[in-house]
């Protein structure tokens, strides 16, 4: 716990000097405040950037920073140092997790606050995108593991991100790419969002967010235990 | 067993390379031990091997007294390490650095401060690590190695790519560790750095040790090849037999005026390495 704790305010003491992962959290956050107020067109959606925005936010900026914290502390071997000195991955896993947790929930805050969601429906905004938070991480986790530098892991991480945080918003617009994109964690939570206050959360949503949050760890467990954090 | 650090046998292979074979160390406390030998010799493989970062294939290693590879977190907080390779946390300030380490130890803010003034980062204490002089950044490592007070050092390459002064520097940290009573394990492929620092070396080739000793014994032991070099007033230089069958020469030579200077050239670690090996040790 002591570990996990020490990695937490590292990571906080490097929020606002890596400008690569302090830009994955603010970047939506912003937009979503600037386009909500800025761009009114007729018979758009009420809060129609929020839900836009926050589905995107969650399947590139928790994926990303996991990634990328992880995947720079093994080229720069500063992970090896952290275990040298008793640090245990699951600890450093867990503080870094946390941190990115906490700061994409921050902004989660801001969408909450722009797209006014009260009660219930705040309860259901907020479960959504934390259960969408920790997927993400979960897959951001898989690929720093995996990859031995940050160029490799940007290389994966791009694409992933880009179905991940891009489905939801093309779906919109085309009926095969929403089938298709049915699978997805960030699909169910885009529409779970949507359906703030018109509709109930349904059972297939919900199984698909289990199904693929039980693909995500075991993705993560066989990531590590090939890899480790070494 | 009384040593600090000691191996029986270790073996090690990559593959079909076999990048140790037999490694038999014993390291006393409060010694400074050198470990020499070409780039490639195996010098990091036996580091991580005493450090757990490593399994050996065949042999043991005990720190104090301790198997490597059942090293506890506590064990871990007896001993320090830097390695070339071992990286800082560069956009962090060095206070920031070793802040994590400190926290990681459970040693107050206090040490911090000290520890930076032991090696000579005091004013930098604000300065991003990735902003620091390659001297520098050796200095923030040793730090971080330094914040648990560990009893053992392992120092790899400490001061590889580093101009004299700032390889000076770290020498005076080294030496003043040792008089703290720390056991040090150095590697290096420097013969001069060993020579100034270390009670005991090893030279390491092709994974073997082939010579073992206080660099002077070692030297001692290769004096066949001592000489006797005449500096002659016409600016040309002669050398002479370390030998009774000399002394008829030079004592014509200084008879005549015509020697000017006379010194005994000894065989230091890099000529001993060169005849055992027939390679250059900074290779």
């Amino acid at each position: 716990m002591k570990n996990t704790a020490v990695i937490f305010r590292k990571q906080i003491s490097d929020t606002l000097k890596n400008k690569t992962v302090l830009i994955q959290f603010l970047m939506f956050p912003v937009l979503v405040v600037i386009f909500e107020n800025a761009v009114k067109i007729e018979d758009m959606p009420e809060h129609f950037f929020v839900k836009l925005f926050a589905a995107v936010f969650v399947g590139m900026a928790p994926l990303t920073c996991m990634s990328a914290i992880i995947s720079e502390e093994k080229e720069k071997n500063t992970l090896r140092v952290l275990m040298m000195s008793n640090v245990k991955p699951a600890e450093y896993l867990a503080g870094t997790g946390v941190y990115v947790f906490l700061m994409c929930m921050a902004g989660t805050a801001v969408f909450a606050a722009v797209g006014g969601y009260s009660g219930a429906g705040l309860a259901r905004f907020i479960a959504v995108m934390s259960a969408g938070i920790i997927l993400s991480e979960l897959t951001g986790a898989v690929i720093g593991i995996m990859c031995r530098n940050q160029m490799t892991a940007t290389s994966v991480t791009v694409p992933v991100m880009m179905i991940l945080s891009f489905l939801p918003m093309l779906s919109m617009f085309n009926d095969t790419i929403r089938s298709a994109a049915q699978v997805t964690y960030s699909q169910q939570i885009s529409e779970l969002i949507n359906g703030i206050g018109v509709s109930d959360v349904s059972a297939g949503s919900l199984a698909v967010i289990a199904g693929n949050l039980a693909l995500a760890v075991i993705l993560f467990i066989a990531a590590y235990r090939k890899k480790g954090l070494e | 067993m009384g040593y600090s650090i000691m191996t029986d046998g270790i073996t090690k292979s990559f593959g079909e390379n076999k990048v140790l074979d037999g490694i038999e160390l014993k390291i006393s406390g409060g010694e400074i031990f050198g470990l020499l030998g070409p780039s490639g010799a195996g010098k990091t493989t036996l580091i991580k091997i005493l450090t757990g970062q490593l399994r050996q294939d065949s042999g043991a290693a005990f720190i104090g007294g301790i198997d490597s590879r059942r090293l506890s977190g506590e064990d871990r907080r007896r001993f320090g390490i830097t390695m070339d390779n071992f990286g800082v946390y560069e956009r962090l300030s060095c206070y920031e650095n070793l802040k994590v380490t400190a926290g990681i130890y459970g040693v107050g803010k206090a040490e911090i401060g000290k520890v930076l003034g032991k090696v000579g980062l005091s004013d930098a204490a604000k300065t991003p690590a990735g902003k620091l002089s390659k001297g520098m950044t050796v200095r923030l490592k040793l730090a971080r190695a330094f914040m648990s007070d560990p009893d053992i050092l392992f120092l790899d390459e400490p001061t590889s790519g580093l101009d004299p002064v700032s390889a000076d520097g770290i020498h005076r940290l080294i030496l003043s560790e040792k008089e703290r009573g720390k056991t040090i394990f150095l590697t290096t492929h420097t013969m001069a750095e060993a020579e100034k620092l270390c009670d005991n070396t090893a030279l390491l080739n092709e994974g073997r040790i082939v010579e073992y000793g206080a660099p002077e014994a070692i030297c001692r032991r290769y004096d066949h090849q001592r000489m006797l070099k005449i500096h002659l007033t016409d600016g040309t230089d002669i050398e002479l037999p370390h030998s009774r069958n000399s002394a008829g020469t030079i004592a014509e030579l200084i008879g005549s005026g015509r020697a000017e200077t006379i010194h005994t050239t000894e065989p230091d670690l890099e000529t001993v390495f060169m005849e055992l090996t027939g390679k250059e040790l900074s290779a």
